[in-house]
């Protein structure tokens, strides 16, 4: 085990922490940028720092692709490859296969799929798959999983979680630098709670570092996506980090944590941004829409990041989705608001001030009054209230 | 804005350095000097801090073109914000403003009229009128911009090319009644094509008016590199000496060369932005007269100056893009990475170029200043050119001598 996870503040099952991994402490609950090919889309290893990201994610199957796992390894890993001073995470391989591939096909070896190089079929095996995150030398890395839908049902469900539990046995063999990486089990099951608990009981009593709860944020209903996330924390050992896949949204990300959530992981910022999307207290601003060509506001009035100290929503409107400057605006200022909000969950947590800024953020993203029932349902599991943000009348459509 | 002659090379009508006191700084803008080509006012890929990390002191000149702004924001929401300086958060730079960018704002010469020039910009062909573009100008507030020019690329017809003369003086005079300030950061253009004679026409007219400097233009448009340092000459010797000279068009580290033996002070130049979305990066030496040699141990597909980073030999080469350089890119990243990074389309490979490009750029430029101090700037171009020369006769017998025609017409 290559990490310490010291809890420095609670409020119910929310905690505050700090994970201390081989190249750098991070503050939790934390939201982690994902930098695809060794790289975060359109900003520099030293905007990265000023905004504040303590940990970043590689894909292992892009970078297998590109540069290759080799040349990374002979180059000496990939924090030496890109220069990357803070800590990294890779993901098994297995979800971007299945995700990004149509031709993937799970067996009890591995992942089969098709060479986007050649069009020969390969064989993806939990043995390769650490294998390969080895040779890039994150300091977390992830378990091959066997990955379904969380929309599918029936015995698929049931087979992957066992795969999967069959599956960590072999990463675990596998893995050969235990003393530096540190290696999360993937909690599987779909939206069924005796799946779900049977997985968390086989992952736990491998004594792992780390666990991730893995198969959500995939179109399944809100309701059931937080009541996994509720059951999965719950069980889940107290002193390790717990990681929810692929979960990007804010709120989500407040939810979450008052379930007793560490970490998360999603493009959606970095992507958004792209599109001319900009994320901000009260939920989103299209810097794309014409109202913003005559605005001579900051893109978030409360925010301290180098484009809202320096720019006007009407000079980021002309940038955008027409200059690459005006999607590097935006990842630098949407990559600030997830640390933000990764900071002061965690300091509100430490202050003892979470439910005030847990009711604040809700306040001011649902100014109405709307919260959506699922989030009501959550924080009431979460031991939080959050009545004064709930309109009295709220239908049970909303 | 002031401007100081500091130091000519062999008298009147050579090589100069100046200092260029304009905007809020205090530090002058010493020249020759590179005007950073902008889109919209920022570099392709420069945020202002990245730019801010450029190891240069004094203020940066940025190259800006009125013509980008036709897609807006309009001039009263610029106005509204305060100004460039203002919108771009770029309050000590100093902000240069001609219309010609030849990235976004190309000048069509057929479309273009009595009434007013016309521009290829990304949102179609668009006919500026004076009036057009002082109502940006004066919403823009640069610390000095150049009038509405026609300019015509070389093979036009006489008749075509005394209209353009007789319109850019026309225009030079609107465009002083249209200005709040009656012109007084005004560079008067000067246009001529190919025909030294319609140079001349033109650089007396408008050196007869009421400007602060001027803007040579036409350049890069189609003439032969052999007539251009007649030209050059033609227009230079027609302008008093103390008002600044600036030129668009000269891009090529040799037609810099070309220029600045002309007598010119600023360069806006493209040059980087086209060399950044290349792959490539600029490798040449720079202190030549300190005994830096161009490296003989390229490979085959460069031209000595620059480097292709798409080349498959960089793919595990982890030594930076040039040895001993002090900017952000060499300081912190491999040729390997930026090759990686080319491959898969990371736009942090032109982010990584452009800061190394215009890094190594301006080092150029501020070793053609040194030169010129010491009067060595003839001794610097043959060093330049001779190794350049020497290499490609050695090692690149095929080379096209038509990319860099200054090497078949620089002598001395
Ligand atoms: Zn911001
Ligand atoms: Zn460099």
């Amino acid at each position: 085990m290559a990490l310490s996870f010291e809890i420095v503040g609670r409020f119910n099952r929310a905690r505050a922490a700090q994970l201390t991994l081989p190249h750098f402490t991070c503050q939790t609950p934390r939201f982690m940028p994902v930098g695809t090919q060794g790289s975060i889309k359109g900003l520099t290893n030293n905007q990265l720092e000023e905004i504040g990201c303590q940990i970043i994610l590689g894909n292992t199957y892009h970078l297998a692709l590109h540069p290759g796992a080799e040349l990374i390894d002979d180059i000496g890993g990939l924090h030496k490859f890109m220069n990357w001073k803070r800590a990294l995470l890779t993901d098994s391989g297995g979800f971007q296969m299945v995700s990004l591939l149509q031709l993937a096909d799970i067996t009890e070896e591995g992942v089969t799929f098709q060479s986007p190089a050649d069009g020969k079929p390969m064989l993806l095996t939990p043995e390769e798959s650490i294998s390969i995150q080895n040779k890039i030398g994150a300091d977390i890395i992830m378990a091959l999983d066997d990955v379904v839908k969380t929309t599918i049902t029936g015995p698929r469900i049931e087979e992957a979680m066992y795969r999967t539990l069959r599956w960590i046995d072999r990463c675990i063999a596998a893995h050969k630098r235990p003393e530096v990486q540190n290696l999360f089990g993937i909690v599987q099951g779909g939206l069924d709670p005796t799946l779900r608990d049977i997985c968390v009981k086989g992952l736990v009593s491998r004594n792992l570092p780390g666990y991730a709860i893995g198969g959500l944020a995939g179109g399944e209903d809100k309701d059931s996506f937080w009541r996994v996330v509720a059951q999965c924390t719950a069980a889940l050992p107290e002193d390790k980090p717990r990681y929810v896949m692929g979960v990007g949204y804010p709120l989500d990300i407040v939810v979450c944590s008052a379930l007793g959530a560490d970490m998360y992981d999603s493009v959606y910022p970095t992507r958004t941004a792209r599109f001319g999307t900009a994320l901000v207290p009260e939920g989103v601003l299209k810097l794309t829409h014409m109202a913003m060509a005559s605005d001579v506001r900051p893109i978030d009035s409360t925010c301290i990041c180098m484009v809202c100290k320096n720019y006007t929503r009407a000079y980021i409107h002309c940038l955008v989705t027409k200059n690459a400057m005006g999607s590097q605006l935006l990842s630098y200022h949407n990559l600030s608001y997830m640390t933000r909000l990764s900071q002061d969950l965690h300091t509100s947590i430490i202050e003892g001030r979470f439910p005030e800024f847990v009711q604040g953020f809700l306040r001011t993203q649902f100014p109405k009054g709307d919260v959506p029932v699922w989030v009501c349902n959550a924080m009431e599991v979460a031991g939080i209230d959050i009545s004064s943000c709930c309109a009295p009348f709220q239908s049970p459509l909303a | 804005m002031r401007f100081a002659v500091n130091h000519s090379c062999g008298g009147i009508g050579g090589a100069r350095v100046g200092a260029l006191f304009a905007g809020n700084s205090p530090i002058p803008v010493e020249t020759p000097a590179l005007l950073l080509s902008t889109r919209k006012g920022l570099p392709a890929f420069l945020s202002r801090d990245l730019l801010a990390n450029l190891p240069f002191p004094g203020p940066h000149p940025l190259h800006i073109s009125p013509i980008n702004f036709i897609h807006g924001p309009t001039p009263s929401i610029i106005s509204s914000i305060g100004g460039l300086h203002q919108m771009l958060a770029l309050q000590n730079c100093v902000f240069v403003a001609s219309a010609r960018d030849s990235i976004e704002s190309l000048p069509e010469s057929v479309a273009a009229n009595k009434l007013g020039a016309s521009f290829e910009t990304p949102g179609g062909r668009r006919l500026v009128k004076p009036s057009d573009y002082m109502e940006i100008i004066s919403s823009l507030k640069p610390d000095f911009w150049a009038s509405l020019a026609d300019e015509v690329p070389a093979w036009v017809s006489e008749k075509r090319n005394k209209a353009s003369v007789d319109r850019t003086v026309r225009w030079l005079d609107d465009c002083i009644a249209l200005d709040k300030t009656g012109g007084s950061n005004i560079f008067g253009a000067i246009v001529g094509g190919a025909s030294v004679e319609e140079r001349k026409r033109c650089a007396t007219e408008v050196a007869k008016k009421n400007v602060r400097g001027f803007y040579i233009g036409g350049f890069g448009l189609g003439e032969s590199m052999e007539e251009r340092p007649s030209l050059l000459n033609t227009v230079v010797d027609s302008l008093p000496e103390e008002k600044p000279r600036q030129i668009s068009g000269l891009a090529l580290p040799e037609e810099v060369l070309q220029g600045v033996a002309a007598g010119i002070d600023l360069f806006d130049s493209t040059y980087i932005y086209q060399l950044t979305f290349g792959g490539l990066a600029l490798i040449f030496p720079i202190d030549i007269l300190e005994g830096e040699i161009f490296n003989t141990q390229l490979h085959n597909f460069d031209d000595f100056t620059k480097i292709n980073l798409r080349a498959a030999v960089y793919r595990k080469d982890t030594s930076p893009l040039v040895e001993n350089c002090s900017c952000y890119t060499c300081q912190n990243h491999t040729r390997a990475y930026i090759n990686h990074l080319l491959n898969v389309h990371e736009m942090l490979a032109q982010i990584l170029l452009e800061i190394h490009n215009t890094h190594h750029y301006l080092g150029f430029f501020r070793s053609i200043r040194e030169a010129i101090k010491i009067d060595k700037f003839d001794l610097f171009c043959k060093k330049f050119v001779e190794g350049r020369r020497a290499h490609l006769t050695s090692s690149q017998p095929c080379y096209d001598v038509h990319e860099s025609p200054f090497l078949s017409t620089q002598t001395n």
